[in-house]
């Protein structure tokens, strides 16, 4: 058996040197949000020193009149609408490519693909002159709309609903007089339960992450996503350096929504991952 | 950070010039047309402009305009500075045709906006050119590009540079604090002798180094009314790239990237002892620099010739209106308020440390006082006269990004000993001229 533990040991050892160097960057954007007026170079760096978390977020949340919290609402309106609708549209075209025979469906499959390959911020310009002739530019829907589209959300709707919707299941609620769309609803989301999560946490990261459409749609701060709001008083820390502290804290708050999320969706991603690994 | 900036404003000013290809065909506006301006009626009826900047704060400001002003109500957006983002928004607005009525561009921008016709010419308002004398005169210049009864925008504020120093080092060694730029090589010396650098050479910020050529009578560009020019290389530039060159071999300078943590520490430690900076760079040092309060003072910049008064300047920037607003009076009307006036100059520079480019603006009252951090000494005073001394007729060339981008590519050599700083600005000339030349731009060589 000892023969066994040291393998075991050094496993642990390099995860724990991994976990070491992901997460010091993280301590570090700790201290130094808390560091008072951001001097990041005051004192020591990983230690807490000149404490005064508190005292920066009260000026966070109140700067502007506490433009900040807007900007955390937006990015949540923005990331919970447009994932957790591009996940139901991403999981219904998946699902229709998987199960149903089509003429066409390869192409459309592919086309879908391609879409993958295009990054998002190449669109980001045809897009705003496209919202512009229809006078949506600065608005709400010029950063969700765009947000809802999700092809790689499609491929992996795609990919689980084959490996975890038998045939034979849709077949019995055929005979038992479902019509397709409540098969959809009462059978098959049910089953995908774990792909949705998975196909949901993938688009929230993207929508969150988001940072070329909002920066060239958006001219109304008042709209900005906490990405493009943070960017924004970190284009002006040269000439106002106040809002090096204010940036600091901010991007450490802002990471709050996405580490709840993954914290709380994790363990269906596990199985879903699992799920679609099989087949 | 500043590198991602940086790569975001390539990009977004790749997509833009992609845009300016297909659109400056039939476009004579690039060489600087003269001919009238254009009309400047008043609307009938109450009136509502947009205006996007990226002052902090700004709204303040424009609160106070539109409770005095019930028919003109301006609607403020802020967001990102220019380069990082602002800039490339203008330019798609513009083309979408949903550009505000207002914009915040910086002087080294304003060309890039003139090239794409996308600046209302205000010389036909009665109330701009009426103006003229209450701005400083190079200001003023800044924003005609010396076009006689053409107005592209108002000056908003100034950069006028001088010499902050480390006064208790330089007295407890002994080192006479610098009048020319020979004793300021000198000192330099001296400092090294005392464990320390005179100062940073800045590897990216080439607007600074733009305002030391500027200070020594240079001129990186030219518009003979149709042909630009570029000269990134003349003799002053010469002078100038030569000098700080001498300082890097020597050794006697440091070359810490600018705006880092690192940067900060060596004026908090007490490592860096003087910066030629512009006025707005009092804040940076003491945001910076905590650790070093009371012990720093500002003296003019050394002069090339001794006896000499000239001063650069870095940063500053205009408020400009653009062509497609419907209300070019109306929002000149607010422009003018907004950086002449003596309420919104003070609020413009307690909330957002704005150095105003009136030559009334210079004796606000905030700005007769003695600064804590500079040992009470009243330091505008300094840069007050400063503003006199920035000659008025430096231009810049209207593909500035770009510009700055492939100079700081060569300085970044230059302080590792790969090449020059002389080479980096004669590479820099050449790439300028070729983006020039890419976007139809026409220029003469």
């Amino acid at each position: 058996m000892a023969a066994f533990k040291l393998p075991k040991y050094a496993a642990m050892l390099v995860m724990a040197v991994f976990t070491l160097y992901f997460l010091t960057p993280l301590w570090w954007l700790f201290i130094a949000s808390g560091k008072k007026d951001g001097q990041v170079t005051e004192g020591h760096a990983l230690l807490p020193d000149n404490f005064a978390l508190g005292e920066n977020l009260s000026d966070l949340f109140r700067y502007n009149d506490g433009i900040f919290l807007r900007w955390m609402a937006n990015s949540i309106a923005y990331t919970v609408g447009a994932a957790a609708i591009g996940t139901l549209l991403a999981g219904m075209c998946g699902y229709a490519l998987a199960k149903y025979v089509f003429r066409g469906r390869e192409l459309l499959f592919n086309i879908v693909l391609g879409g993958v390959l295009v990054p998002a911020t190449a669109l980001a310009l045809p897009l705003f002159l496209m919202f512009s002739k229809v006078s949506l530019a600065n608005t709400f829907w010029a950063v969700f709309l765009p947000s809802l589209v999700n092809p790689f959300g499609v491929y992996l709707g795609r990919i689980y609903a084959a490996a975890s919707v038998p045939d034979e299941l849709m077949e019995a609620a055929r005979i038992d007089g479902s019509s397709e769309v409540r098969t959809f609803f009462t059978l098959s989301v049910r089953l995908m339960a774990p792909a949705f999560v998975t196909i949901f946490l993938f688009h929230f990261v993207a929508v969150w992450n988001n940072f070329m459409l909002p920066l060239i749609m958006l001219g109304n701060e008042r709209l900005f996503p906490v990405t493009l709001g943070l960017y924004s008083w970190n284009t002006q820390v040269n000439q106002h350096p106040e809002l090096r502290a204010l940036v600091l804290v901010g991007a450490f708050v802002s990471l709050a929504p996405m580490v709840i999320a993954f914290l709380s969706l994790q363990r269906f991603w596990r199985s879903g991952l699992g799920a679609g690994s099989i087949k | 950070m500043r590198f991602r900036a940086r790569s975001i404003a390539i990009l977004l000013m790749s997509t833009l010039s992609i845009t300016a290809c297909s659109s400056s065909n039939s476009d004579d506006s690039a060489t600087g047309t003269t001919g009238a301006a254009a009309s400047c009626a008043p609307s009938s009826g109450p009136v509502t402009l947009t205006y996007t900047t990226w002052i902090p704060n700004i709204e303040k400001v424009v609160d106070v305009w539109n409770k005095a002003n019930p028919d003109i109500q301006v609607k403020v957006q802020t967001g990102p500075n220019g380069n990082g983002g602002t800039y490339a928004n203008f330019f798609n607005q513009l083309k979408a045709g949903n550009a505000p009525d207002l914009g915040h561009i910086e002087y080294d921008a304003l060309p890039s906006f003139r090239v794409q016709d996308g600046l209302a010419d205000l010389g036909g308002c009665d109330i701009v050119s009426q103006s003229k004398d209450k701005f400083v005169d190079w200001t003023w210049n800044q924003v005609t590009f010396g076009e006689e009864g053409h107005v592209y925008g108002i000056p908003q504020d100034a950069g006028p540079m001088a010499l902050f120093y480390r006064k208790d080092l330089f007295e407890k060694n002994n080192i006479p604090v610098p009048t020319t730029w020979a004793e300021y090589a000198t000192a330099a010396e001296k400092v090294k002798a005392a464990g320390g650098y005179i100062t940073n050479f800045s590897q990216s910020d080439i607007n600074q180094f733009a305002g030391f050529v500027w200070q020594a009578g240079g001129h990186w560009f030219g518009n003979d009314g149709t042909n630009w020019t570029v000269s990134m290389a003349d003799d002053a530039t010469k002078k100038v790239a030569d000098y700080w060159q001498g300082l890097l071999d020597k050794k006697l300078v440091s070359s810490v990237p600018p705006w880092t943590p690192e940067w900060d520490n060596a004026y908090n430690s007490s490592s860096a002892w003087t910066w030629v900076s512009a006025v707005w760079g009092a804040n940076s040092i003491s945001s910076g620099a905590p650790k070093t309060s009371g012990k720093w003072a500002v003296a003019p910049m050394p002069q090339w010739t001794a006896g000499d008064k000239a001063a650069g300047n870095w940063g500053g920037s205009s408020t400009a209106v653009f062509k497609s607003s419907k209300h070019p009076y109306e929002a000149a009307k607010f422009a003018l308020w907004l950086n002449t006036s003596t309420e919104a100059l003070t609020l413009l520079n307690k909330e957002a440390n704005l150095y105003p480019a009136t030559k009334e603006g210079a004796s606000l009252p905030a700005l007769k006082e003695g600064v804590a951090f500079y040992g009470n000494q009243p330091i505008y005073d300094v840069f007050a006269e400063a503003s006199t001394q920035v000659k008025a007729d430096f231009t810049w060339g209207p593909t500035m990004t770009k510009t700055y981008t492939d100079a700081s590519d060569g300085f970044k050599k230059a302080v590792t000993g790969q090449e020059t700083l002389l080479k980096a600005l004669q590479d820099a000339q050449a790439s300028t001229i070729t983006t020039l030349k890419s976007q139809s731009i026409p220029v003469k060589e």
